[in-house]
């Protein structure tokens, strides 16, 4: 069963960081993913530049709209994702409990929804 | 913990069960249902690998058994028999439904090993497309089986794993008291509602919701290991003394103690310090028993709340007492006293106080010292002061309230203004009194609750 793991944070607690602890976290979720690709649990995964260089694009009547910035403005900010594949939802909750970040912010983690098959 | 008996008799799956007789009077047939409709379904549960399917071939099982056990007699195993009978009507259904098939061969894959398992050489057959066209004595030599695999610790097993599961912290914390009254306790959704006074409408979409997300987000159907144990348990916890409280103060009507959730309350616990024996497991069920044994004595012949210091003590129920104190015992000889725990020991200096007169502060308010120090709760803050306040005197109490109101938690909880009432009618403030009971009665909807307020005002207004 793949999960993805949607790792949120305040942005205002990372740009408060000294220089080395972002660089130790950074090191830190290297290592995260390391662990688990050797448990064979890591599908795929990338951190994210900060929101300020979000776009929102939405597509109404045929046009194609777009504008700055996140669609919602939320208090924590989406910064990276797992893709994890994981036997159940308490398995995820374990793996995705050693995320750096989860002790920052907050991981949500969405269950894969398979789409049916191409008719 | 073997002295204590399990009051409702053979609801635990660790008992010996006596095969029920070959015909049944109906109330025999509700107490089959009620003592093992839930064990039933638990295992049928992790057979089937979802909630709807167990569910409905449950009732199938139960219908099949009312139609075949006055003709042929009861079987020695009537649990391992209904289990039995319910996968097959499970499968069955299946089959005979084309998006079963899917689901056979995808989702279940559980279910297919055990009854391959169970009659090797009928599997190709049994599996092949059409419907499932089992030979009788196929299904006799299943149920055979079935009874070997449903040993008491299986069963015991099962029943914990559906309680950890509707009480999951994937869950939100109403969905979890409305999946676990449904499933574990076998209330219809409309008693669910009914106790916990919500349209069947919300209550339906909370459990409808709560299912999709188990089957979705594959909430598992286990037993956490022991080092989620402490937490996990504690999540269950919270439910059954929700469910209780939810019970004990319904925040509206006519009666105080909704009987049938705090019976039901009651009974899972017992049930479940059966399954699982910790010491906060019986701190909670004495806590349960110890303030439900006052219940008789907390309201008059017309409905008015009574006080501790107001009720006929002679009323309180000493067979519950007895048995919350000996669950109380259990609890502080088995592990360190947690939160139920020392509520428990506050309700049961209660009820060892032979008179009101005869209360020992002293120790109450040093549990809730120790209670206070657990969880910073302002509900907690308050029953303190309130303890503090007899030990110490009202003027002592009134201190402790105004810190405590400081927070502005408590600003609309009745019980808060209702205390101060009191301590300024202790203390001679009459207008104070008379403006915080107001205060107090704005606050709450529940009618025994109106009505002992009403009373303390009127005393004090015609006092003169």
């Amino acid at each position: 069963m793949k999960y993805l793991a949607l790792v949120y944070y305040q942005e205002s607690i990372i740009n408060a960081m000294s220089e080395k602890e972002w660089q130790d976290l950074n090191q830190e979720c290297i290592r995260c993913v390391e662990k688990l690709s050797g448990t064979g649990n890591f599908i795929i995964g990338q951190a994210l530049h900060p929101v300020e260089t979000a776009t929102t694009l939405r597509v109404r009547n045929g046009e194609t709209l777009i504008s700055d910035g996140p669609f919602a403005e939320t208090k924590e900010q989406l910064a990276g994702f797992y893709l994890l594949d994981a036997r159940d939802l308490n398995d995820a909750i374990a793996l995705a409990s050693n995320i750096p970040p989860a002790r920052l912010g907050s991981i949500e983690l969405r269950p894969i929804r398979e789409l049916p098959p191409k008719t | 913990m073997k002295e204590i008996k399990d009051r409702d008799g053979g609801e635990l799956g660790t008992e010996e069960h006596a095969p029920p007789s070959p015909t049944l009077s109906p109330d025999e047939w509700s107490r089959l249902y009620r003592d093992h409709s839930r064990q039933v379904l638990a295992t049928l549960i992790r057979l089937l690998g979802d909630f709807d399917l167990a569910e409905e071939a449950m009732h199938e099982a139960f219908a099949q058994a009312l139609r075949q056990w006055p003709n042929e007699g009861a079987p020695g195993n009537p649990i391992a028999w209904l289990v039995s009978t319910g996968r097959f009507k499970a499968i069955d259904q299946l089959r005979k439904d084309k998006r079963g098939r899917d689901y056979v061969s995808q989702l279940a894959p559980a279910l297919l090993e055990s009854v391959k398992s169970t009659h090797d050489t009928e599997d190709d057959t049994c599996f092949s497309d059409g419907a499932l066209d089992y030979p009788r004595d196929y299904a006799v030599s299943a149920y055979e089986a079935a009874d070997a695999e449903l040993e008491e610790q299986s069963i015991a097993d099962d029943q914990l794993r559906l309680i950890f599961t509707c009480c999951h912290p994937g869950l939100a914390e109403d969905a979890q008291l409305a999946m676990t009254l449904r499933e574990m306790c076998g209330l219809t959704t409309e008693q669910v509602a009914r106790g916990l006074l919500q349209q069947p409408t919300t209550i339906a979409q909370r459990i409808v919701r709560a299912k999709r997300k188990i089957r979705d987000a594959r909430i598992p159907y286990e037993v956490p290991g022991a080092s989620e144990l402490p937490q996990r348990l504690a999540i269950v916890l919270k439910v059954i003394y929700l469910m209780y409280n939810e019970a004990y103060s319904s925040s509206s009507g006519d009666a105080v103690v909704n009987g049938d959730l705090s019976a039901e309350a009651i009974r899972l616990c017992r049930h479940l310090q059966a399954l699982l024996p910790h010491p906060d497991v019986a701190g909670l069920m004495a806590l349960m028993l110890l303030q439900d044994a006052r219940k008789g004595a907390r309201q008059n012949a017309d409905g008015t709340l009574l006080t501790l210091e107001q009720q006929d003590r002679a009323l309180w129920d000493k067979a519950q007492i007895e048995e919350g104190t000996q669950w109380l015992d259990w609890s502080l000889r088995s592990g360190p006293a947690g939160f139920y725990t020392l509520q428990a020991a506050v309700a049961a200096l209660h009820t060892q106080a032979s008179r009101y007169q005869d209360t020992d502060w002293v120790q109450i308010t040093g549990l809730y010292d120790l209670l206070l120090q657990m969880s910073a709760s302002p509900v907690i803050a308050l029953n303190r002061a309130v303890a503090l306040a007899m030990r110490d005197g009202p003027e002592a109490g009134l201190e402790l309230l105004d810190e405590i109101s400081e927070s502005g938690q408590l600003d609309n909880y009745h019980l808060l203004h209702a205390a101060r009432a009191d301590f300024y009618r202790r203390l001679g403030r009459k207008s104070d009194a008379i403006a915080a009971y107001r205060q107090a009665l704005l606050l709450t909807s529940q009618t025994p609750e109106k009505r002992f307020l009403q009373g303390r005002l009127a005393e004090l207004q015609s006092a003169g």
